[in-house]
């Protein structure tokens, strides 16, 4: 084991390595590295203007949500006039340091002045990227330059610029490279890998013909000098060469984007471009792609005669101003294309018509399936797994297919009973040919949460899967009969609460015992990788992969499914968990733990004897039999919504995002449609139940009186060793000890939205996915609304500790609150179980109709509950790990069964 | 023999605790002052590194503990020898001076030893740059993140006036060491840079180590153990490895990671376990010495020894447990795209 450990020799390969406070690695696999390029002042007017007025906290807001739409790199320019470059420099990259979310990509420092460059890389403690350098001051100067930056670690950007000036034609692109890159690698020492060229992007199609070959230039040098010099990378600055087209974005973003395409195959590997605005080069209209290439390539350019039918073109398009015309030509397609393009587009207008034409011109229906149909849908599933369409986009085109099907169907069923008839006459046996790979999913038992298993069932079908989908709460044997019976080539569990992942084990030893071969998927929000390679993967063998979002389950699904590539696929990923279960195994003891006693010493210090608590308006419940959804609107977080469509980002500022801003506005615009509907036509029903009582607490104990009884509460307390004089905190400390003497309150809420499930059948009925996820997440959203809500009201008002309070949404949504209102099941109270006595406490099924599952799941599922704590110092935290003697006593306590308490607190247990 | 060579064959053993070494002669303020700072108008006891003028007896002896356990490279004493970090003793003036006292009590050690011990085989004398007392990347007042306590051309003006000294005295290599913000760690590197091209001298060797704070497995200015690398690796370092902080068990899984990603050799000198509750470390040198010995086995590492609480005690028994094991090899570090 030793010697084969030892014999192995590893290889280092000379790849571009960046750094900021995580590593990014340009390998040769990663076509295209995007650099963020907002936070440039000459390019960007309101980070300009934010650095002007010296505000730079906001001007982080423009870099953060760079990274968060994507960027690999970030350009920062400080090249204005009016600033002082070298100090603006270097406060916004100090401040940026502080911001662990941006500081995780690299730094470009882009100037044009060298001594801003230098004040940037001495605020970076990543390797950087210089942008840029040149030979433009001669060969001296260039190399004191480079070796500035080489000192300093950070790669280059070198310009294709010399004494003589700006180089234009291939020649001289291919020339002055060459002669940089001789200078840095013999002269100063740079390692090939660190150098970047910019052979310039110049505007072409400005009417002067020497122009006319520009693009043509970059792209030949381009191939050339990544053939010359092959560890060396190329970049450029995009946008340069539609200059022409100033003012027509329309134009300009299919010539970035057919000028890309070329330039990416001959060698382009980075580049500082606007990705939001970039078209799919695929969907540009065929006569503009066409006009786009003849004008870039320099083809049928005679006498400028490309550029005068772009420019022609161009009058066209600005003719009809920002009046969005419904472009109707393709409706003149044969019947393929138009089923395609309502496909892409996600267009039902004309799908029955153009479906029941289809299936006249075709021998049989289900030629319009596995034809047209499947070629559409493929081409969704390529433009999705390029990125080249969003999640919300393809549901529509899933909701599209389905609609086309349903007219086909019936159809089909006509003609297998024909068959079936017919092979009964002549007493041949019934051989229908094997259909698509079949893919089982089912929420595991206990659990009702649907939305993402709902979303990656459309996202498989579109990709050609046949979906059968047991819904939710499903037990083990029934997943398992049927995906025998079915005869499933994959099976797919989804969970959202921590004691599904006990039950995702359980069906994974089952596989084992009943013999199953077919491989297991694994997902859901409070799945990850590592509880998969852990707990999961060692109990079965023949396969079990985590699945992070919708949009991997494609490619995964694809590679499981090909039998060449399964059993590499399968071997790749169980050594890569078995990696990470060992990693998991030797850090497991890293962390130390205090005896639970001596944590019990560390309680939070509160005052007791300053303290007086408020006296709530009541005590006992009070029961919101039906709220004004109206009123809840406004309480809504809108974040959680768009990553439940895998659109991640903050809120609003999603909606301008460069990326996704487009769908991201028209999924915020279709759930505001729908929401009005759900408000007007009272589709949804809000119901709630708030109450308090007085307690007290004894070490992690809360007693509570519910009038006739005594109902005793079990808090678990934070066990790992802290930094001396900090508390180990257990939600027991915010209530007033029994022994201080002083009266003392708790609460608790529970809220739920029902009536969803009549909507979801008919949206079910009319094929309609897109709706029926819609209304799902919006309901989600309503529930959490409606807690927010209940709370604020109660701060102010029922039990009015804080009656002064004025707080926007926002801060609301930031949890800027005096209190807290923790959810049994959740990081500070981790034990599901004690929902029993919040539910018991409050009569949330009795009264407002919430049923707990044996997970302790709550139906209807978009519901929530929690307990409230009105002291100041009371605080939101993670219980984190705990030891056994925690354990015991917590078990010994509740009065439970060790194995039971260990069973629920599993997640919670080293 | 360069070290070079002889790290392709075996496996080399730095020194343990400077501090902890001096702790046991229990020196008095007087004993610190020594007779040319009797009328300093501070306190200086704690002002270790002064020793190496005031008694430099003791730290040569230190040295010679450690060489006579088996270490083959020592550090200089010279932790905090900067103009920045001796300002807490108002000594900025002395930083110079006190690299070259103390590579000078190094290199007489080794003198010393070699010709008390001939045919021992070749000793070598690291001087130790330490991470400074103000950093680069982080603000030290909370309500103002983008503050700097320091500039970089303060850091590299310090750096280099030790490394002057260092060189001036005749270390071997250099060694940057417990670095936990990597902006320091890059002004040092910058610093020695530009130190050799201006001088002309050859350059030394570079040792980088960086500390690696707690179990998020990142440096206490955020990095990860890989971005950490990527930012020092223009040093071209001889070696890069990890120290302080840790005890060998905490530090396994990152000296394992590293091994698989360093293009050079790699070092790795953890605490003697992590302090008790009186701050003290107590792992014995028989317990350290077995997680080395297999990270040794396992084909980790290049340079082995002990950090904060470690003794010669500690060294010997490291040197002994790795003395027949094969070092890591380096890997194959390619220069054309396969």
């Amino acid at each position: 084991m030793q010697d084969l450990y030892m014999s192995e020799t590893i290889t280092i390969k000379p790849y571009l390595r960046l750094s900021g406070l995580e590593p990014l690695v340009v390998r040769p696999e990663t076509n295209f590295v995007n650099v963020g390029e907002r936070t440039n002042v000459t390019g960007s007017k309101k980070f300009s203007r934010l650095i002007r007025e010296n505000k730079y906290e906001e001007a982080l807001s423009v870099a953060r949500q760079q990274v968060e739409s994507g960027a690999q790199v970030l350009d920062i320019n400080m090249d204005d006039a009016l600033l002082d470059g070298v100090k603006a420099m270097t406060i916004f990259l100090n401040l940026l340091q502080s911001e662990p979310d941006i500081a995780r990509i690299p730094i470009m420092i882009d100037s044009s002045k060298f001594e801003i460059i230098e004040a940037g890389l001495k605020c970076v403690q990543g390797k950087c990227i210089v942008n840029s350098i040149s030979m433009k001051e001669g060969e001296e100067k260039f190399i004191e330059q480079a070796f500035i930056c080489k000192a300093f670690g950070a790669a280059v950007i070198v310009m294709a610029f010399d004494e003589v000036g700006q180089a234009d034609t291939k020649e001289r692109k291919i020339e002055i490279c060459h002669r940089a890159y001789k200078i840095l690698t013999e002269k100063v020492g740079f390692p090939p890998q660190d150098i970047i060229f910019d052979p310039n992007i110049f505007a072409v199609a400005t009417g002067i013909e020497e122009h006319n070959n520009y693009a043509v230039d970059f792209i030949e040098a381009t191939r050339e000098i990544k053939r010359l010099m092959p560890l060396t990378k190329v970049s450029g600055g995009v946008s340069n060469v539609s200059f022409s087209f100033r003012g027509n974005d329309h134009v300009r973003e299919a010539i970035h984007s057919v000028f890309l395409f070329h330039a990416i195959k001959a060698g382009m590997d980075m580049g500082i471009v606007n990705a939001g605005q970039l078209v799919v080069y695929d969907e540009i209209e065929p006569t503009l792609r066409q006009l786009c290439e003849d004008v870039l390539l320099n083809k049928n350019n005679d006498n400028n005669e490309a550029t005068e039918k772009l420019i022609a073109f161009a009058e066209t398009v600005k003719a009809k101003g920002k009046v969005e015309v419904k472009d109707e030509a393709w409706r003149n397609e044969p019947v393929e294309k138009r089923l395609a393009h309502s496909l892409i587009n996600g267009i039902t207008d004309y799908i029955e018509a153009d479906t029941e034409e289809a299936r006249l011109k075709y021998p049989k229906p289900l030629d319009v399936i596995e034809g047209p149909l499947m070629d559409g849908m493929n081409i969704v599933g390529d433009l999705f797994g390029a990125g080249k369409m969003f999640l919300p986009q393809v549901v529509k085109s899933a909701r599209v297919m389905k609609k086309s099907v349903a007219v086909l169907t019936p159809y089909i069923e006509a003609e297998k009973e024909e068959r079936r008839k017919a092979s009964l006459a002549s007493g041949t046996a019934n051989t229908e040919a094997a259909g698509a790979a079949k893919i089982l999913l089912a929420t595991v038992k206990g659990d009702v949460h649907d939305i993402g298993k709902n979303i990656v069932g459309v996202v498989l079908g579109c990709n050609g899967y046949d979906i059968v989908d047991l819904g939710v709460m499903v037990p083990a044997d029934k997943i398992l009969d049927a995906a025998q019976k079915e005869n499933a080539d994959i099976i797919g569990l989804s969970g959202l609460i921590t004691p599904s992942l006990d039950e995702m084990v359980h069906i994974a030893k089952e596989m084992k015992r009943r013999n199953m071969t077919q491989p297991l998927l694994i997902g859901g929000a409070t799945t990850s990788r590592m509880h998969t390679a852990v707990k999961i993967a060692p109990e079965y063998q023949h396969g079990v992969v985590h699945v992070l979002d919708a949009s991997r389950s494609v490619t995964v699904a694809g590679s499981l499914l090909n039998k060449e590539q399964k059993v590499s696929f399968l071997k790749a990923t169980e050594e890569e968990y078995i990696k990470l279960k060992e990693g998991f195994d030797n850090k497991k003891s890293i962390k130390q733990y205090l005896p639970y006693q001596e944590a019990l010493q560390h309680k939070a210090a509160i005052d007791w004897a300053g303290f007086n608590a408020t006296q709530p308006q009541f005590t006992g419940t009070k029961v919101f039999a039906d709220v004004d959804l109206s009123e809840l609107r406004p309480y809504i977080d809108w974040k959680p919504f768009f990553i439940a469509w895998e659109m991640h980002g903050n809120f609003p500022d999603i909606l301008t995002d460069t990326i996704v801003g487009k769908e991201a506005t028209k999924l915020y615009n279709d759930a505001n449609a729908l929401l009005d509907k759900i408000v007007a036509e009272k589709w949804l029903t809000a119901k709630g139940t708030i109450g308090f009582w007085e307690a007290a607490s004894e070490d992690d104990d809360v007693s509570v009186n519910a009038g006739n009884t005594i109902i005793t509460l079990s808090f678990l307390r934070q066990q790992i060793k802290k930094a001396p004089g900090q508390p180990n905190l257990s939600l027991a400390d915010f209530i007033a000890p029994k022994t201080s003497g002083k009266k003392d309150f708790i609460g608790a809420f529970a809220v739920t939205i029902h009536g969803i499930d009549t909507h979801i059948k008919n949206f079910e009925a009319n094929h309609d996915d897109y709706n029926k996820i819609m209304l799902q997440a919006l309901a989600d959203r309503l529930a959490e609304a409606f807690a927010e809500y209940l709370h604020l009201k109660t701060r102010k008002e029922y039990w009015g500790y804080d009656t002064t309070e004025s707080l926007s949404n926002d801060e609301l949504i930031k949890e800027k609150y005096v209190g807290i209102r923790p959810a049994p099941g959740y990081p500070a109270c981790p034990d599901h179980t004690e929902k029993h006595k919040l539910f018991a406490l409050l009569q949330a099924t009795e009264t407002i109709g919430i049923e707990l599952t044996e997970s302790l799941a709550m139906y209807p599922a978009s519901s929530v509950c929690g307990w409230y704590f009105s002291h100041p110092q009371s605080q939101y935290y993670g219980v984190g790990k705990i030891q056994r003697d925690q354990l015991e006593d917590y078990a010994r306590r509740k009065n439970m069964p060790l194995a039971e308490a260990e069973r629920w607190l599993s997640p919670v247990l080293e | 023999m360069s070290i070079r060579k002889e790290l392709e064959k075996r496996i080399l053993v730095i020194d343990g605790a400077m501090g902890t070494m001096i702790q046991r002669h229990k020196l008095t303020e007087a004993d610190y002052r020594g007779e040319r700072f009797k009328d300093w108008h501070c306190d200086v006891k704690g002002n270790n590194d002064l020793l190496c003028i005031t008694q430099p007896n003791i730290i040569k002896g230190i040295h010679k503990q450690y060489l006579a356990a088996g270490a083959d490279i020592i550090e200089t004493n010279t932790f905090s020898s900067t103009t920045i970090a001796m300002a807490d003793y108002d000594m900025q003036s002395l930083a110079y001076e006190l690299n070259v006292a103390a590579a000078r009590c190094a290199k007489d050690a080794v003198t010393e030893f070699m010709a008390e011990n001939p045919g021992a085989t070749s000793k070598y004398v690291a001087g130790a740059i330490g991470p400074l007392n103000k950093t680069l990347s982080l603000s030290p007042d909370v309500n103002n993140p983008g503050f700097r306590a320091v500039t970089f051309d303060e850091v590299v003006t310090a750096y280099k006036e030790q490394i002057k000294g260092l060189v001036d005295g005749g270390v071997d290599i250099l060694l940057i060491e417990t670095i936990f913000d990597t902006l320091n760690a890059k002004g040092a590197i910058f610093a020695a840079k530009q130190f050799f091209r201006e001088t002309g001298i050859p350059e030394l060797p570079i040792m980088i180590s960086g500390t690696i704070t707690d179990a998020s497995g990142r440096t206490l200015s955020g990095q990860t153990l890989e971005a950490f690398y990527t930012s020092v690796m223009h040093a071209e370092p001889l070696s890069i490895g990890l120290n302080c902080a840790l005890g060998a068990a905490e530090m396994r899984a990152h000296i394992e990671e590293l091994s698989q990603i360093a293009a050079c050799y790699t070092s790795a000198y953890p605490n003697a376990g992590l302090p008790n509750a009186m701050g003290e470390y107590d792992e014995a040198p028989h317990q350290t010495a077995h997680f080395i010995e297999e990270w040794a086995k396992q084909g980790f590492v290049n340079i082995v020894g002990g950090c904060c609480g470690t003794t010669p005690d500690h060294i010997k028994h490291i040197a002994d447990h790795v003395k027949t094991i094969t070092p890591r090899q380096l890997p194959l570090v390619e220069t054309v795209l396969a």
